[in-house]
């Protein structure tokens, strides 16, 4: 039974596609089959952070415009087989997309893939809703931070109201994934906490991504952070993450990067 | 500030969570608010266009929420007798 599912926030700049990349992977990676697609046209990222953007030929507006069949335009990722791309338009704009489009696009995916993972725009304009439109669960990426809780709120809000799903009296299945976290900066007060976010939200959580170097690293070159950072604290975080949407039941962890005496000493590791 | 408040310095996130528990009571009231308005601005509508053909674009809902009474306004414009007439013998 395919799983459609958005990864959103309201908020610009929390981590959104790095998200989709790194689950995207890490579901693949777990033998499902896995297609990401991006639905932020205009300024598409997902190619970029995922290290394909120089093999896009057609995207999801070709698609939706039946301009290109979607076995074209579908981009087989270069280190998982069962990991695929479908990128966003960089020259249209989001007026390109229309509901009954989309919709076609993610029933004809809903048939050939175990997961499909929606990269919704920042914002609450048409990209972001079409991108939560069809869905059956939601990551809804949450930095510790006032205004990125406050616009997880109100996506919430359009998650339980504007979802095809929610207007046929069905529910989204919704996570919060807390993205950059400072444990220690939480613990000395200085940062929300783990529970202010859940308690404000009132939403189950998904996993906490510890903020780290390795998310940049990442994306410089251009791999979801489950493959080249797999053993990493953010690595681990979202392997973590991605087997809790599978259903498996793990004790809710923060991994650190603080590395013993042994790593100190000998443990360079060569970027 | 004295150097003894210095060392008593508690952390921020303590008035960051009362202000988004603040914020966020008052917009989630707000958006129920509005829904309440379109259902009711609907089926008001509903009922009166069984009988009178009535512009939709004629037709305002308001309400004022105060401290003890909340006010109900409701404004429907009517174009003639001759349309509840006919409206209702048929």
């Amino acid at each position: 039974m395919t799983k459609v599912l958005v990864v959103t926030s309201g908020k610009g700049g929390v981590g959104k596609t790095t998200t989709t990349a790194a689950l995207g992977a890490a579901l693949a990676q777990a033998g499902k089959k896995v297609a990401v697609v991006d639905f932020d046209v205009g300024l598409r990222n997902l190619d970029l952070v995922m290290g394909a953007e120089r093999r896009v030929v057609f995207d999801l507006i070709n698609v939706v415009q039946g301009v290109a069949k979607l076995s074209q335009a579908l981009i087989r990722d270069k280190r998982i087989e069962t990991l695929w791309l479908l990128p966003a338009s960089q020259t249209r704009d989001k007026d390109a997309l229309t509901e009954v489009g989309v919709g076609s696009v993610i029933k004809e995916l809903r048939g050939k893939f175990d997961w499909v993972i929606c990269d919704s725009p920042a914002g609450i304009e048409r990209g972001a809703t079409l991108a939560m439109r069809f869905a059956d669960a939601a990551v809804i990426v949450t930095n510790p931070e006032v205004s990125s809780v406050r616009d997880s709120d109100r996506i919430i809000g359009l998650l339980d109201s504007k979802t095809e799903r929610a207007e046929k009296g069905q529910r989204v299945e919704k996570h919060i994934l807390i993205t950059r976290y400072d444990a220690q900066r939480a613990a000395r007060g200085e940062m929300l906490n783990i529970e202010d976010v859940l308690d404000i939200l009132s939403t189950p959580l998904l996993g906490i991504i510890p903020e780290s170097q390795e998310v940049l690293r990442a994306s410089n070159i251009g791999s979801p952070v489950t493959v080249s950072g797999a053993t990493s604290a953010p690595g681990r975080a979202y392997l973590d993450a991605a087997r809790r949407l599978c259903g498996e039941d793990l004790p809710m962890t923060i991994p650190s990067d603080r590395k013993g005496l042994f790593d100190k000493l000998f443990g360079r590791r060569a970027a | 500030m004295t150097l003894f408040n210095l060392f008593r310095r508690r952390g921020s996130a303590p008035i960051a969570r009362e202000r988004l528990q603040i914020l966020l009571a008052h917009e989630r009231s707000a958006r129920g608010q509005s829904d309440l308005l379109g259902i009711l601005r609907e089926e008001i509508l509903a009922v009166i266009t069984k009988h009178v053909t009535v512009d939709h674009d004629n037709v305002r809902v308001r309400m004022d929420r105060g401290a003890n009474v909340s006010t109900l306004e409701i404004d429907v414009e009517i174009p003639n007798a001759a349309n509840l007439l006919i409206k209702v013998a048929s």
